[in-house]
Order: structure tokens, then sequence, then C-alpha cells
């Protein structure tokens, strides 16, 4: 989509919840009440009352408990009854669909959530359930193995080297541990010390693979005319685009990310400065492949936040990546930056928006 | 080439997954105090009503409800209906009645069984009581409570239902001031 003719978008509020290993007892309202309290709180609204349209990203294989996301709108304040909607996906989907709403003209304003707890269950297996199902499901091929497969295929071609891969990884843990108060891994680790480290699922690292965490996370959009009304800071959505690829591994080049090339093109990640790019790369070799997709040079800077290395909360970390760069929008720190999301083995799917200040 | 053979209508693939449930915090707690004999709900801070069980958040307002409260065993009947089929694995055999029941000191209804009663003359407004399992058998589960038998007490008017106090009809003059 881009912006020509269409109702500008803008996102005035973003809350994250701490990246932690295991949530304990909390249930899916426990975790989303905080964040979507404190989204609606940083501008002044009180509920779900107070948006027009409430759209929500989640799994219930995550947590193995069937319809979660219905308990979920328990956080709400959902009498009156409200217009809602939820996505099986990562929320950056929720997103997406929160501003096909407004466009369409049935809403100015939409609060967005994505919630995971991934700890109850053994999360690698779990997503092998997302794979084809007559194939791949039933063999439990589990993600970290089909990551392991497209990193492999990288360094025997020479795409990106073992150096290259842990590089990823140290400044993920040095930027969060500079900029992240919420994140799970964090701290300032040496290319060296991490290439000493044993291979876990070959070629792959324990520590090229995102730790598993618990959280959620909430954002406010509106229109532009919408913030200036609630006379609140903001930063525009100038577009966003997402394209997916086969579900046969076998069809695809995984040493490339074609579905982001197509995105980043769509959505005119080129045509001004890159100051801030955040991206979902579960996986360091895959923050790689994300940078060159996206055509970044060096004087982008890459995940501040520490990325989805530093802490993934499945289902709210895409929403999560462009929380991160509209944040710094909103405080001025930066003009333009774009964020990702991706969703699906070896970076099937993926979304990219592109984020401009007023 | 292979000849077209029949259609492969099924094929057999199970799938198991392990998990680790919690009920959630605020279901943890009332399921503690449900192992030791008693209700407790949450008060919401702003509509002030009592949810049993509780989730730990009011679904109207989308608050969390801190405030513990104890409510009775004793409770009013808001609706019922009389089941005649048999439902597969239940070893409960029909006709049996599952009721809608607001224990006095809450505001929601949940839903449990009634028994030792006669079904046709169970109606709206009836007084119920919690008849509970052995305590050596008490578990962290609602089916502590075996069922709900009717009490000899007047009937509750519907425009009270789901405003009695704690004391139910033992304090009935404090009914109109305990309402929400």
């Amino acid at each position: 989509m881009s912006a020509t003719d269409m109702t500008e978008i803008a996102i005035v509020s973003f809350a994250q919840t701490n990246c932690v290993g295991d949530a304990g007892a909390a249930n899916e309202v426990e975790l989303i009440m905080p964040v979507v309290s404190e989204a609606l709180g940083k501008i002044g609204l009180k509920n779900a009352q107070d948006v027009d349209f409430t759209c929500s990203g989640s799994c219930d294989y995550q947590q193995g408990a069937a319809f979660a996301f219905v308990f979920g709108v328990d956080a709400l304040g959902a009498v009156p009854p409200i217009k809602e909607s939820h996505v099986e996906m990562d929320a950056a989907w929720a997103l997406y669909e929160s501003i096909l709403k407004i466009r369409m003209g049935q809403a100015e304003s939409a609060l967005v959530y994505g919630f995971g707890k991934s700890s109850p269950g053994e999360l690698p297996i779990v997503l092998s359930q997302q794979l084809d199902p007559y194939y791949l499901a039933p063999l439990f091929v589990d993600n970290v193995s089909l990551a392991a497969m497209q990193a492999r295929q990288m360094l025997e071609q020479g795409v990106c080297s073992e150096a290259e891969m842990a590089e990823v990884v140290s400044n993920s843990r040095r930027n969060a541990a500079a900029n992240n108060p919420r994140a799970q891994l964090s701290g300032d680790v040496s290319i060296e010390d991490l290439l000493k480290e044993d291979q876990w699922l070959a070629p792959l690292r324990k520590h090229d693979c995102c730790p598993i965490s618990d959280g959620a996370s909430a954002m406010v959009i509106c229109t532009v005319e919408k913030a200036k009304e609630w006379g609140v800071p903001y930063a525009v959505i100038r577009s966003i685009d997402h394209r997916i690829e086969t579900h046969n591994l076998g069809a695809r080049d995984l040493t490339r990310s074609v579905s982001t090339e197509k995105a980043a093109a769509a959505t005119g990640v080129g045509d001004g400065p890159v100051e801030v790019a955040e991206l979902y790369a579960p996986f360091s070799h895959q923050e790689l492949i994300l940078k060159r997709a996206l055509g970044l040079g060096d004087d982008t800077s890459i995940n501040p936040s520490g990325g989805v290395l530093a802490g993934n909360l499945m289902m709210a970390s895409g929403l999560s990546r462009i929380g991160e760069v509209a944040q710094r929008i909103i405080d001025g720190s930066i003009q333009r930056g774009i964020a990702h999301a991706t969703s699906g083995p070896c970076l099937q799917h993926n979304l990219v928006t592109v984020l401009e200040a007023a | 080439m292979s000849e077209q053979r029949e259609p492969v209508t099924a094929i057999e693939t199970p799938i198991y997954l392990k998990y680790n449930f919690t009920a959630g915090e605020a279901t943890s707690r009332f399921l503690s105090q449900v192992k030791e004999g008693r209700l407790v709900g949450q008060r919401c801070p702003s509509c002030h009503n009592v949810y049993v069980p509780p989730r730990g958040s009011c679904a109207s307002c989308g608050i969390p409800t801190s405030e513990e409260v104890a409510v009775s065993d004793k409770g009013t009947v808001e609706s019922f209906t009389i089941v005649w089929i048999p439902i597969p694995n239940n070893p409960i055999q029909p006709p049996y009645i599952i009721a809608n029941l607001i224990p006095d000191g809450a505001n929601m209804s949940f839903i449990h069984l009634m028994s030792d009663c006669v079904n046709e003359d169970v109606h709206i407004g009836q007084r119920v009581q919690a008849v509970w399992k052995e305590r050596e058998d008490w578990d962290y589960g609602m089916d502590n409570i075996q069922y709900f038998t009717p009490i000899d007490e007047p009937d509750v008017p519907i425009e009270r239902i789901g405003h009695m106090p704690v004391e139910g009809w033992g304090n009935a003059d404090s009914v109109e001031g305990e309402q929400p």
C-alpha cells in the first residue's frame, strides 16, 4: 500500500512487557492487561471503548489453551460490545488489518496487541505444526533444524561467515544492554568468545538462536487528524506491505528473501535515508539475509533494541519491531526508519513498514 | 506413470504436544481457596461487581480485580436447564439439572449441578446451598462441590438476584445497600 491518496495513519503509543523466559502462572489476561492499559494510558485513554477497533495477534498452540485469545478480551473492557478481530499470526498483521479498517473508513482509531506464552510447550516442536500437514508436520521438523539447514547453505555458498553471524549476536547483546531494559539477553560478549562455544544444531550455536520468551506488546494507531485532535506526538506509517513464499522449502532459495525484497520495493524502503531498522530475525544468519534484501548499508542502525535475539515474544515481536521504531520517531531521536516482521520457517512470510516523522 | 487408484480419503498423523499448563494467577488463588473449602471471588475497583470464579480482571471495565472477597456457599438460581439426553463420557445419568447460580456476596453467576431436588419444582429465584465432598477428597477443583441442593428459604425476587449480600437473607435489611 502506498500512501498516495489514502488516509494517513499515525502510531501514537506503544508499550511492551519485559521479555521473560517464564511468566509463571500468568494467564493471557494477566499478560495483556498491563501493556494494553499502559499503551492506552500514555495518551489518556482508559480502555477499548475509547478506540473504534481492536485487533490482536496470538497463537493458541503456544500455550496449549484452545481459544485463549477469546479470554484475552476480558482484558479490554468489552462492555458494551466492541468491534474486535484477531489474527492467528504475529500482531504486526493485526496492525495491517487495523490499517485496512481505518483506510476503509470504518474506524478512526485502533488498539493493536499481541501476546505469547511460549514457556508451557516445547516451542520448536510446536512450530513444526505450522508446516505442510501431509509431508512435513507429521515428521515434526522443528524450526531450529530448518534454520540450521538454511545457515549451512549460506556458509557453504560463502554468502556469510560464522564470524559475521557471531557479530550479529554480539551487536544484539550490546545494543540490548545499552538501550533495552525489557530484554531477556544482554551484555558484552566478543565475537571470539562466541565462536569458541560448541555448535548446537550445526552449524548453529545456541546463541545464534533467539531465546524463548513470554510477554506481550500493544500499540494505538489512528488517523493523523485524530492524533492532532488528541494533541499527542506521533509517527506516520508511510507504507506497509507483506509477501509470502511457498510452503515448499525445496522450491525456495533460502540464502535470500525474495518476499522481503518485494515488500521493500513496494514500500519504498530506499526512497529516503534509513536511520534505524528493526528486523525480526530469530536466527543470526537471517539478519544478514534481511539486511541485503532491504538494501541496508552501514549508515543504518540495525536492531538498536537488540532485536529478537535479545528476547522473542512470539506473536508480539513483529509488532514490537514497529513499536521500537515508532517510539524513536515519537521521542524525536530519528526522522525515518523501517521495521520488519516475519512468520513461518526460514523467513517464509515477511512484512515491511516504513515509518516517518510528521 | 502410475495409474490413478482410489482417492486417498484419510491419513493418520498423530500429533503429541506436551504442555506445562498453568491456570493463571487469579485462578490459582481461587483454586487454592477451593481446596480449603472456601469460595473467594474478586471485586472490581470500578463497578464493584464481585466475580466468582475470578479471572483477574473485570470483563466489563477491563481492569485488574485484586481485592479478594469471601462469598457464601449459599446462593440463588439465576437460570437452569433439565438435561434429558446422555452426554458421551459424562458419568451423570439424565435427567439432571445444570444451573446458573449466584453465590451470596457475588454478582455474577457460575455454572454447576443441582441435585437432591424435585426437578419439576426447580425455579428461578430458588435458594440453594453447596453439598461438599468429604474433606479428605478436596482438591483444586470446583467438583469439591458435588452439587447444589435447594434449602428452605424464601425465593429471591428477580430484581434482587445477583445483589444478595454475603449474609443472604440472614441480614435482609442490608440487601438494598449492597447493590453495586
